[in-house]
């Protein structure tokens, strides 16, 4: 398959000092390269401080890498016009752990919901409207809600409703930082349900950053294993779970926490 | 064994601008032995924070205890004076919140503020507060101990101010460590570490936990008994095993199955749907009357939206609160 995205050898280094002032860079990407084809997923996981974050970064276009190549279908995004990438940018769109955070609790959901259109200038006044009513019937959320401030709504509800802002722009690819870490565990496994119905309904392509290996492991096709700023190890979901090749995924491995394995008796009765 | 902590029928409310107060606690009734590890299972607003808080009375102003009683040691610390529940405070019962970085003081060494906490609760002279600290500090960092104690918060890792905040509640010997979400922030590398050193500080010192958490795999292998909260209520209340394995109240099973599984052989399911709990649990979708559950319930029965359910006993130790059960 066509890959969408194409990572060479990615490398972002922070200038920091240290504490009697002398330059102290930190290498938070250190030469990564990856490719995801389009309509899969690929899970990033690592520990914290791996640099899964700055990586999300750069590929949405909000920090600019030191060095290396990123190829969104076809077009190096590091060497095109910023005019160019005002075009590109909305097909890459980024949803963030804390939905409370990432919305702005004074503005009505409906306002969330259009203003990347109005910034874009795309489509009527009317048909602003009439596309947000259906991209809150898309991620699950009933349409009475729209006038309302975000900041009644539940933490789901929130991230159901960044999920429909990060579509308004209809993207390629939907970058997903720590999007489920932050929910209860029942509502995690119902935004899980309400992305990959959006995948097989629009063939969309997710980068699904976590330190979860379990929620990775469920929805995505490849995990990639970061470790200081390295991708040490990168296949097929399966194959990272049976056959662990580094150390750095089996201590990830290890130390996910599993249930005992239950014997549940129906449900229904 | 003895309990250390018992939780009598416990009510508790905010108040709110609107003219009703909101219960967020309604009749928790629990003990707690010495030694164990008990867990506290909850989803948001299930009330395990405010049951935190309200044992050792830091409820945020408008929470307020309705009835009810919090037996330490046979004395009811709801009714205890200000001077009593300073020493209980971070003496005995020692409370660990969830965000390490926000509960230490930024500008003041971590082992400085070990110190205080000792000095808080014990007037000897600073050298033996310096030996107890560095004692505590031992305990959790063997290795480093020195530059660990002289570091300042932002200077350690996640699981390093995680550790420190360990050291400050263990510092006075309590009896009772009461741990809000302590690992949620962390990844799971460090927090597998912070499991294991919960599990060797109950060993090494015969501490009893309230550990609360919104997930219930971390529980697995970690509680002794598992409490599951609901609502404000407590629905099911057992021996981890039993509750993890063999699953009772319809909300715990359902909670259960909408974990994803994590292993290679399960492939067939892989990007499959999860099966998942319909509705929500805010405070505006509950239920006036009967059981909290029902609206979202898949074997409710009639009774269920008129009656609040009875707690039954459906082992020596295992309750469950559902009219499906008698006993």
């Amino acid at each position: 398959m066509e890959p969408i995205l194409k990572v060479e050898n990615l490398v972002k280094r922070y200038a920091k000092r240290n504490f009697v002032g002398m330059p102290q860079d930190f290498l938070a990407l250190d030469g990564v390269s990856f490719t995801v084809s389009a309509g899969t997923t690929l899970a990033i996981v690592g520990e914290s401080g791996s640099g899964k974050s700055t990586l999300a970064s750069c590929i949405a276009c909000l920090e600019t890498p030191t060095a290396g190549n990123l190829w969104f279908e076809g077009r190096n995004l590091i060497q095109v016009a910023e005019s160019d990438l005002r075009k590109i940018r909305p097909q890459i769109q980024l949803i963030f752990s804390d939905p409370a955070s990432s919305l702005n609790p004074r503005w009505k959901i409906l306002e969330i919901l259009i203003e990347p259109l109005i910034l874009q200038g795309r489509l009527s006044r009317k048909e602003r409207n009439t596309h947000a009513f259906s991209l809150l019937e898309r991620v699950g959320l009933s349409s009475d809600i729209v006038e309302r401030p975000s900041s009644e709504l539940s933490g789901g509800q929130r991230q159901r409703l960044a999920i429909a802002r990060a579509l308004t722009l209809d993207p390629k690819l939907l970058i997903l930082d720590e999007a489920l870490s932050a929910l209860d565990c029942s509502v995690q496994a119902q935004i899980a349900n309400l992305l990959l119905e959006l995948q097989s309904s629009l063939a969309m392509t997710f980068l699904f950053i976590t330190h979860d290996l379990t929620m990775a492991a469920h929805l995505a096709d490849e995990i990639a294993v970061m470790s200081q700023g390295r991708i040490v190890e990168q296949g097929p979901s399966t194959k990272i779970l049976r056959n662990p090749g580094q150390e750095a995924t089996r201590q990830l491995l290890a130390a996910v926490p599993r249930l005992p394995h239950a014997t549940f008796p129906a449900t229904q009765q | 064994m003895a309990s250390v902590l018992e939780i009598q029928d416990l009510h508790v409310s905010y108040r709110s601008r609107e003219v009703r107060s909101r219960p967020v606690l309604s009749g928790v009734s629990f003990d707690l032995m010495a030694g164990e590890i008990l867990g506290v299972l909850g989803e948001s607003g299930s009330g395990k924070s405010t049951l935190a808080a309200s044992v050792l009375r830091v409820l945020p102003p408008n929470g307020q205890v309705e009835k009810g009683a919090v037996l330490y040691e046979g004395h009811n610390l709801l009714q205890a004076n200000p001077e009593e529940l300073r020493q209980i405070r971070g003496g005995r019962i020692a409370l660990i919140f969830q965000e390490p970085s926000l509960a230490l003081h930024p500008t003041i060494r971590v082992g400085e503020q070990v110190r205080q906490v000792l000095a808080a609760h014990q007037s000897s002279p600073k050298n033996v507060l310096n030996d107890r600290a560095r004692e505590v500090f031992t305990h959790l960092f063997p290795q480093d101990t020195d530059r660990i104690m002289r570091s300042y918060p932002h200077q350690l890792s996640g699981g390093q101010r995680q550790r420190a905040l360990i050291a400050q509640a263990i510092a006075c010997s309590p009896t009772v460590v009461i741990a809000d979400e302590p690992t949620a922030a962390l990844d799971p590398v460090t927090q597998a570490e912070i499991l294991g050193v919960f599990r060797s500080l109950r060993e090494s010192l015969g501490l009893a936990m309230i550990f609360i958490t919104h997930n219930p795999a971390l529980l697995s292998g970690f509680a002794d008994r598992i409490l599951v909260l609901y609502a404000g209520q407590v629905i099911e209340w057992g021996p981890a095993e039993a509750v993890l394995r063999l699953p009772q109240h319809p909300y715990t099973k359902a909670l259960l199955e909408s974990l994803p599984a994590i292993s290679a052989e399960n492939e067939k399911s892989r990007k499959n749907k999860l099966p998942v709990i319909a509705g929500n649990s805010s405070p505006s979708s509950l239920p006036r009357r009967g059981c909290s559950f029902e609206p979202r319930c898949t074997v409710r029965m009639d009774l269920c939206r008129e009656f609040e359910p009875p707690l039954v006993k459906l082992g020596k130790l295992h309750i469950v609160s559902c009219f499906k059960y008698k006993e």
